[in-house]
């Protein structure tokens, strides 16, 4: 691969130096264009995109942001291989922010298959499940990218253009396609010995019609998936060249600090700026409906003369809403209401009824901040009817729709400048306007560029938060201790249709959601209700254990009969922690598993209790079922990073309100496991060769419960309530583990 | 005015002496491999080498580093290869880090490999508590078990 050929390039830039081979599916103007500007593509694939130059130069244009998921190298590799590409000749690009490049249609692809991507939800009309909002995507979020655009369309892409090359060389040659091989780059004739470069056929191959069903290899036939290659974005990110939406610089860029309602919702009353304006390098005062900005030509100096605004912001219904109100609303809902039916399995009430066995048990967890380490930002920059603009983001198409929205310019006015992306976690994920649509307001201002940046306490208290959520639950057994009935009780909103669903093989299930509105705004969090979820079944789960006498494991092994990818995680993590086996004293492990986006997931936490009652995670043992290992080095890391994401929300995340507001401002209050708090993390990879699945996501769920649930056997206290770091463990009473 | 040298180049800027050295390097120098994360010295993405140790540059104002040397991580190769060296390539910490696969986002890691370089040239051979005690910035991604095998490594060269 031609590592330090990557670069960020616009639409015009396309066209020139080489072959675009594209495919677009269901859109017949993406069609005709590409027909028109690049190429001719079939009617039956999604986006895809493979340049091949004169030289043997294969350009692949991934059409998803590269936020440390690797995703630009490992959607590259699914192409390369389909296309039996030398990975030494390819050069990966980030696709341009234009519609031609748009992902969204692989939702509409495969909606009907999978249900619509919970990411998106708030994109769609469920009820209508009107697509056309989905069209204008290049979404990267849901775990998506290797199952749907790697499986579906780079692969395909990459498939259909080797068969193209396969085809032009035919030609060429008079031969019949079936006497023609490829191999790194080059079409073969054995026969004659002849050979030609992907680069010498692709004009010719650029003119035929794409194959309607190119076939794909069998694993057995990969030369690059599969392999731990190097990721392309990371020499970049060990020398500061890397760019991100922060880094966009000109000589003459203005920077604005803002000040944002404090109080969701609320309006901006009034302003006095008389001492701001009159600070070295402040250029205006900009007031807009909910927040009040300082413009100046550095970003410290906006930043320092913001702090001498005076702004007053309306009084609100809000103003005096702490956390202990919402949570007492919260389970007033839960006693009060009946809710809605989330799943109902047999007569779990009449069950429940009958026992004279039950067991109940109350879980919450907090809002939680995104907390990407690159604070929100973007850089607008607006000139007469066309704008430039820069951010980090989760969708690049969305943010310039979004913008030429608020700017009121057409979309195609509105130039996106690809970088990478600081952290997303769902925070940069399109509804999430806050950053996009202020930068954009401030911007109309000026004829020169405006970058507008969050402090980190504007990103923690002005974030979409994951919900807070309480769960009720009722379990009940039979006289042989088999548990004949599981009921749960939780407040919403759903975001992820199953989350709170179990794979347990329990005979009688109710569960149903309540209002969990408040007036705090929410979005997508790594892993989204499967990280509350999760957390609640698997303690529950564990408690149910423990009532019985019975081993957690065996439990969930003898309730998952019908479960073997389950099974097969829970045994893989099992036999590499040592479970059943004996540990150092004082230690004891605590086990999790969970599907989640398309992959299981077992984790098994070995934990102690420190000097001072805190307990101290030494290791998580995990085990991952994802069908197969595209990259197997990313999904190390992918797991590696969803686990330490998972662990710091358990042991530390909590985001309260006090007085309607975010109580947490900074690091110190909202802490972040590191160095010293950082278990061991092994990884065994099963692969069961079945459906690709996701893995930005699945290793977060798991995590809180396996630490909770050891937690349980050191101390005898069962965590029902996050973050851990709020309980305390001073009078334990440690249980046998069973 | 403020003086100081960044990456061996020596500049001389009209701004206030309380301005913190990160927004004088990214701001007025246009240098943007040291990044913005906390704005109080938390998070160690602003880590920046004054005389070789590392210091965070979003609260250090620029009148303590008044004629001092300041490296970035954009010079990091380059003093560490001394002034003879013409061709800078990485160092063999940012050559580890490729190696080790270690950065996700990325955003962190300019600070982290600014904090555990100057940490391994006074401490070539750290314990795991001392690894703790030193490097506390923080990576959102997790990075940590490979940050701390690639410290392990450059130790065990």
């Amino acid at each position: 691969m031609k590592m330090n050929r990557r670069r960020f390039i616009l639409a015009s830039a396309i066209a020139g130096g080489g072959v675009l081979i594209g495919y677009s599916a269901t859109r017949p103007s993406r069609h005709r264009r590409a027909n028109e500007e690049l190429v001719q593509g079939p009617e039956r694939f999604i986006s895809s995109f493979i340049k091949i130059d004169p030289s043997n130069d294969i350009t692949i244009y991934i059409p998803h942001s590269e936020m440390g998921q690797g995703i630009h190298t490992s959607l590259s590799m699914m192409a390369a291989d389909e296309l039996d590409a030398a990975w030494e000749d390819v050069i990966i690009e980030q696709a341009p922010a234009i519609d031609l490049f748009a992902n969204g249609d692989l939702v509409k692809g495969f909606a009907g298959e999978f249900g619509v991507p919970s990411f998106l939800m708030g994109l769609v009309n469920v009820s209508s499940f009107s697509v056309a909002e989905l069209m204008n995507l290049q979404t990267t979020g849901g775990s998506t990218s290797i199952r749907y655009t790697g499986e579906y369309a780079m692969r395909t892409a990459g498939a259909a253009a080797r068969e193209m090359l396969i085809a032009a060389a035919a030609n060429r040659w008079s031969v019949s396609s079936t006497e023609l091989t490829t191999e790194l780059s080059y079409v073969q004739h054995n026969a004659s010995g002849r050979s030609l470069s992907f680069g010498e056929l692709a004009a010719d191959a650029a003119l035929l019609e794409p194959p309607e069903n190119p076939s794909l290899k069998d694993r057995s036939q990969f030369n690059i998936m599969g392999r731990a290659i190097s990721r392309n974005d990371i020499p970049a990110k060990v020398d500061g060249s890397a760019m991100y939406g922060l880094d966009a610089h000109s000589d003459d860029m203005l920077y604005a600090a803002i000040k944002l309602t404090p109080v969701f919702g609320t309006k901006l009353l009034s302003v006095d700026a008389s001492e701001a304006l009159a600070q070295r390098g402040v250029k205006r005062v900009i007031e807009l409906e909910d927040s009040v900005a300082v413009v100046a030509d550095n970003y410290w100096r906006a930043k320092k003369a913001l702090e001498l605004v005076n702004a007053t912001f309306e009084e609100s219904e809000f103003d005096k809403v702490s956390s202990t109100d919402i949570a007492a609303r919260f389970d007033r809902e839960l006693a009060e209401s009946n809710g809605s039916t989330d799943k109902e399995v047999g007569d779990a009430e009449a069950a429940l009824e009958e026992s004279a066995d039950v067991i109940e048990a109350s879980y919450r967890v907090p809002y939680l901040a995104h907390a990407a380490m690159e604070p929100m930002n973007c850089t607008v920059h607006i000139q007469g009817d066309h704008a430039d603009m820069w951010t980090s983001t989760q969708d690049a198409l969305g943010m310039r729709g979004r913008v030429a929205s608020v700017a009121g310019l057409p979309e195609e006015n509105v130039t996106f400048h690809q970088t990478y992306c600081g952290g997303g976690y769902g925070r940069r994920l399109p509804f999430n306007w806050n950053m996009i649509d202020h930068a954009t307001l401030i911007a109309k201002e000026f004829d020169v560029p405006v970058k507008t940046i969050f402090s980190r306490e504007d990103d923690m208290q002005q974030d979409y938060y994951r919900p807070a959520v309480h769960n009720n639950f009722k379990a009940a057994f039979d006289a042989n201790n088999k548990v004949i009935a599981w009921h749960s009780r939780f407040t919403g909103p759903i975001q992820v249709p199953g989350a709170s669903h179990i794979a347990y093989d329990i005979e009688n299930q109710s569960i149903r959601v309540v209002d969990g509105d408040s007036h705090v705004p929410i979005a997508a969090w790594r892993s989204v209700d499967h990280s509350q979820q999760t957390f609640f079944i698997e303690s529950f789960m564990d408690e149910i254990a423990h009532r019985v006498g019975m081993n957690p494991y065996q439990m969930r092994m003898d309730l998952l009969q019908e479960h073997p990818r389950h099974r097969k995680v829970l045994e893989v993590a099992a036999e590499a922690a040592g479970y059943g086996q004996n540990l150092p004293d004082g230690h004891a492990l605590g086990i999790a598993v969970q599907e989640s986006f398309g992959s299981f997931v077992a984790e098994i936490a070995e934990v102690s209790m420190g000097e001072e009652n805190q307990p101290i995670v030494h290791k998580v043992t995990c085990a991952v079922d994802c069908g197969w290992a595209v990259n197997p080095d990313t999904v190390e890391a992918q797991i590696e990073s969803g686990i330490i994401f998972g662990l710091t929300a358990a042991m530390y995340g909590e985001i309260t309100i006090e007085n309607g507001r975010v109580a947490q401002g900074n690091f110190p209050d909202y802490e972040m496991v590191r160095m010293a708090t950082s278990p061991e993390i092994e990884v065994h990879i099963v692969e069961s060769g079945e459906a690709l699945g996701g893995l930005g996501e699945p290793a977060t769920p798991p995590i809180a419960a396996a630490v909770t649930n050891a937690i349980y056997i050191l101390t005898g206290q069962r965590v029902r309530e996050l973050p851990i770091k709020n309980h305390d463990f001073s009078r334990s009473n440690p249980v046998a583990q069973v | 005015m403020a003086t100081f040298k960044v990456n061996s180049v020596e500049h001389t800027l009209d701004i206030e002496p309380d301005m913190p050295l990160l927004w004088a390097i990214r701001d007025e120098l246009g240098m943007t491999g040291t990044k913005f994360g906390c704005g109080i010295a938390n998070c160690g993405a602003c880590t920046v080498h004054v005389n070789g140790s590392s210091v965070r540059s979003c609260v250090t104002p620029v009148s303590a580093v008044e004629g001092q040397e300041i490296t970035t991580i954009e010079g990091l190769a380059i003093a560490a290869a001394g002034t003879n060296s013409s061709t800078p390539d990485l160092t063999a910490v940012q050559q580890a880090w490729i190696d080790h696969q270690i950065p996700q986002c990325g955003y962190c890691q300019s600070g982290m490999v600014m904090a555990v370089s100057s940490f391994l040239a006074s401490n070539p051979n750290p314990t795991d508590a001392e690894i703790d005690a030193s490097i506390t910035n923080i990576c959102r991604c997790g990075s940590y078990p490979r940050v701390r095998k690639a410290i392990r490594a450059l130790a065990n060269v």
